[in-house]
């Protein structure tokens, strides 16, 4: 209410989509301490090689297990300390952000595009194809994720590329669903009509005309698939179905580290953390987005 | 109410078919037959491969060996592990209550907390209690499991000595398997301890497992609260003079449930696929644990019947949900 007497009150411009939508963003401390820490995080992915103190797989073999430089014992040289054959954890986190970034990134494009398409071909064309694919979705959903990325990779055999396709093929449904379910609200608006009434193909009504007013809901759906996709990336990584060693990925990381819980407690802490982190700046952004997105859905 | 029902029944079917077409697919996906892997190393000779083709009935065309497994999953029958040459089904039925039993103790934990903490926020909106439940919640549904489950040994089982690392129960006690369910099984018995054992060995694990249906559940009854304690009939209630007590718990909880609800049942698939990483952590000998090492050792009926066992479980709890919902809620049987 104190909104719609503030515009009556005073004379402004109007905003344009795009300030408003920044405008109700940044009131989010959440959101916007999520969004700080993704573009620390993608910065430090980015210039990986100038950023990281030694090399990811270089093995100081004097400094097994050191701990961190604050504790006993600490080496400068090791901010973070070093794992079980030497190596330097915060290099190797450093490393691993580059990889879980961009292995969030393929899953993430690959499930949404591949959903679009669906979601799009599903709620447009109705009939046969719709049941059909939404049949399909309904199959993958009744299984749970992990357990059915798990059973693909253990077709494909372990490996980082296989276990992102896997995810990409599990995150599938949740596009189709939500594509199709803006589509079918969309379709019989007028503008629709009328577009199609202007001669419009089916292609151009799907992805011109339809598609830009249903991506609201995906993009909230993506940036929450990024943090999904990290966190079951690293699952697998540590069911050792994922990235396999000497890759710096967190995951497997921690599947190295679980020898040492009782000696050396960094090296199961740090790569943990970090997860924890990305994980968490991701969902306050998804729900910064939301709100922002459609401040009528406020939670 | 009936047709409702009959509706819903016969949307499983075809998802049951389209799963049991997964896990049939699955097997004929995997690089090398299954001959070759059950062979090993030596391998079979060229008759004894033909005799185990058509005893296995791998010489009949694709389509037909579909109808074959469909029969037999329908009499029961999901083949036989390549590593013990037990039946799936009667392995699976061995360490189901293990997962049953650590799933539902993860399940209690989180529906209390989560609750607790949900309706506490609600009422205290905006305090420090609303932003420590937010805080935890957030935190909760972000958390990578198993970092989590390593947490937790680190500090209760290795610096405090609290809890056992892993397993269900200490070595030194024998308990007679009657229902499979740990807890149970050492009440009946008459070793003293026994039951104090088994609840240490479960506690960690199903605080791990039920830390993130804990998290939804407790920001999903936080904003159920919120908007039921806005409504009018709230507000009657408390003109009325009724006590806030009653007014909490009798009014508006009753209504702010039913989403709930709904997302407990949700919960059920993460819960099981969530067992697959707390089980292979914490050594829980459940079907979880079970799913991983099969697919190490290349034990593909294992993973196929396993899978297609827990979609089932999980297809059913589903169905379960939406006809308690249809109950509930009669606005559900109606629409669509």
């Amino acid at each position: 209410m104190t909104m719609t007497s503030e515009t009556q009150t005073t004379v402004r411009m109007p905003q344009t989509p795009l300030a408003e939508f920044w405008s109700y963003f940044i009131q989010n401390r959440g959101a916007l301490i999520g969004l700080c820490f993704i573009v620390f995080i993608v910065l430090l992915a980015v210039f990986a090689d100038f950023v990281a103190p030694h090399h990811p797989h270089e093995q100081f073999r004097d400094f097994i297990l050191v701990p961190p430089a604050w504790t006993e014992g600490g080496n400068i040289q090791f901010w973070l300390g070093t794992d079980g054959v030497g190596r330097d954890i915060l290099s190797r986190l450093i490393h691993g952000a580059r990889l879980s970034l961009l292995i969030g990134l393929v899953i993430v494009t690959v499930s949404l595009v591949l959903g679009i398409c669906l979601g799009l071909l599903a709620g447009f064309t109705g009939g046969f194809v719709d049941v059909a694919i939404m049949r399909f979705a309904d199959i993958l959903l009744s299984m749970p994720a992990l357990l059915l990325a798990i059973a693909i990779v253990a077709i494909l055999g372990p490996s980082i590329v296989n276990s992102g396709l896997a995810l990409s093929l599990v995150y599938l449904p949740h596009y189709i669903r939500l594509t199709r379910a803006s589509v079918l609200t969309e379709i019989n608006k007028d503008y629709v009509i009328s577009s199609r009434v202007a001669g419009a193909g089916a292609l151009r009504l799907m992805f011109i005309v339809i598609l830009p007013n249903c991506l609201a809901p995906l993009i909230v759906q993506a940036t929450l698939g990024f943090s999904n996709a990290i966190l079951d990336m690293a699952a697998l990584g540590f069911l050792g179905l994922g990235a396999q060693p000497p890759l710096p990925e967190w995951g497997s990381m921690l599947a190295t580290a679980r020898e040492f819980i009782q000696s050396a407690w960094w090296v199961v802490t740090f790569p943990g953390l970090i997860i924890l982190m990305t994980v968490l700046a991701f969902n306050l952004m998804g729900d910064g987005l939301r709100d922002a997105l459609d401040p009528k859905l406020k939670q | 109410m009936l047709q409702f029902f009959i509706r819903r029944l016969g949307m499983v079917i075809p998802t049951f078919i389209g799963v049991s077409l997964f896990t049939f697919a699955l097997i004929h996906l995997i690089p090398g037959d299954p001959i070759t892997i059950m062979g090993g190393e030596r391998g079979f000779s060229e008759d004894k491969r033909a005799e185990l083709e058509a005893m296995l009935g791998l010489d009949k065309p694709i389509w037909q060996q579909y109808f074959v497994y469909l029969g037999n999953i329908l009499q029961g029958d999901l083949g036989t592990s390549y590593v013990t040459s037990q039946p799936v089904l009667s392995e699976f039925m061995t360490l189901f209550p293990a997962t049953v039993e650590l799933t539902v103790c993860a399940a209690i934990f989180a529906v209390i907390t989560g609750l607790t903490l949900g309706i506490l926020a609600a009422i205290k909106r905006g305090g420090l209690l609303d932003h420590t439940v937010m805080t935890i919640s957030l935190t909760g549904y972000s958390m990578p499991i198993f970092w989590w489950a390593l947490l937790l040994i680190l500090l209760f089982s290795v610096n405090l000595g609290w809890t056992p690392v892993s397993g269900r129960l200490d070595v030194m006690f024998w308990v007679d398997e009657v229902t499979g369910f740990m807890l149970i099984d050492t009440l009946l018995s008459d070793e003293d301890g026994a039951f104090l054992s088994a609840l240490s060995h479960l506690v960690l694990p199903a605080i791990v497992l039920g830390t993130i249906p804990m998290a939804v559940i407790a920001r999903m009854t936080r904003s159920s609260m919120l908007e039921v304690l806005g409504e009018d009939y709230i507000r009657t209630a408390r003109a009325k003079g009724l006590s806030k007590r009653r007014i909490i718990v009798k009014h508006a909880l009753r209504n702010a449930l039913i989403p709930v609800i709904t997302v407990m049942g949700l919960q059920v698939g993460l819960l099981l696929s969530g067992a697959i990483l707390t089980e292979t952590i914490f050594a829980w000998p459940g079907i979880g644990k079970w799913l991983v090492e099969s697919i190490g050792r290349r034990d593909y009926p294992v993973v196929q019947g396993g899978l297609l066992l827990i979609a089932t479980i999980i297809i059913m709890v589903n169905l379960l949900v939406d006809l308690m919902y249809g109950v509930v809620n009669p606005r559900v049987r109606h629409s669509k």
